[in-house]
């Protein structure tokens, strides 16, 4: 079987083929009612709406930064220097082998 | 007197909903016959108008009167006929085994006699809707406006807001897909 002609063929007969026009009876009425229930775009309205999801979104940022630094204060709060705890126990230790001397 | 699309569009964005339905009439039977393209079922064929009413509606403010409304509303269609395409995608018929009697008599009679197997026969068109429903949204778009509406590359580039280079690689893969698909065909009908 020619491919090539099949493909031409078929192309053809959708040419031939033009779908039809018919508006089902008072389609309009239906278009027109729903409409009612919506408006015309609003541009003024559309900037609102993305400064209002904007404004949502900074201030979860803004949260999530003032919780880390929550948590990071938290933490330097409650934190145990090893480094701190290290040096005291050494020159104690030497303290106290000046004493023994 | 008639009013012109521009009055209608004019006195609809002042508030005057009413001053639409001209519009809609005057348009209805081109989007009809443009949506009958892309979907079969009637109820299908409604929704597809409903929305692309709805949404000229909506984006009314958008149009610039630089082109005709006609020319607007048609680049609106299409992408709410493309829209319907990618959300129908997983009902895109896969395979070629249940020809109806009609279309495998055809088929039959173009392998016996190529030139005698006629493009006006219902079979055949039949066949090729079957075709273009095994396409994917792109190519099926393709090859309807390029091959079966016959447009050129830089209108159907303005129609779907595609690049000319776009619209060109396109071509090239849908007609690929498009032989892909015969040669499925080929292959189960006769083997």
């Amino acid at each position: 079987m020619n491919l090539t002609t099949l493909e031409q063929k078929l192309i053809a007969a959708a040419r031939l083929y033009q779908p039809g026009d018919q508006v089902p009876y008072a389609f309009e009425r239906r278009i027109m009612a729903r409409l009612a229930e919506t408006r015309p775009l609003d541009g003024w309205a559309l900037w609102g709406q993305a400064l209002g999801r904007s404004a949502v979104s900074c201030m979860a940022v803004t949260l999530l930064c003032g919780a880390a630094l929550w948590y990071v204060e938290w933490q330097d709060r409650h934190h145990t220097d090893f480094s701190q705890q290290f040096e005291t126990a050494v020159y104690l230790a030497a303290g106290q082998a000046d004493e023994s001397w | 007197m008639e009013s012109t699309d521009a009055e209608l569009i004019a006195a609809v964005l002042e508030g005057d909903t009413a001053s639409f339905e001209p519009l809609v009439k005057k348009y209805l039977p081109r989007l009809f016959s443009t949506a009958r393209r892309y979907a079969r079922r009637d109820s299908e064929v409604e929704d597809i108008v409903q929305e692309i009413w709805s949404k000229a509606f909506q984006k009314l403010r958008t149009f610039r009167g630089d082109a005709p409304f006609e020319h607007w509303l048609m680049r609106l269609a299409l992408h709410t006929c493309y829209d319907f395409l990618r959300e129908h995608q997983r009902n895109r018929e896969t395979t070629f085994t249940e020809l109806t009697d009609a279309e495998g008599d055809w088929l039959d009679h173009f392998a016996a006699s190529p030139d005698d197997a006629s493009e006006s026969a219902a079979a055949a068109r039949q066949l090729v809707q079957r075709l273009l429903s095994m396409l994917s949204p792109e190519a099926r778009m393709v090859i309807t406006l390029l091959e079966i509406e016959e447009k050129s590359v830089k209108e159907i580039a303005k129609l779907t807001g595609w690049s000319v280079p776009l619209v060109k690689v396109r071509a090239f893969r849908a007609r690929a897909e498009m032989r892909k698909c015969l040669a499925r065909v080929a292959r189960d009908k006769y083997v």
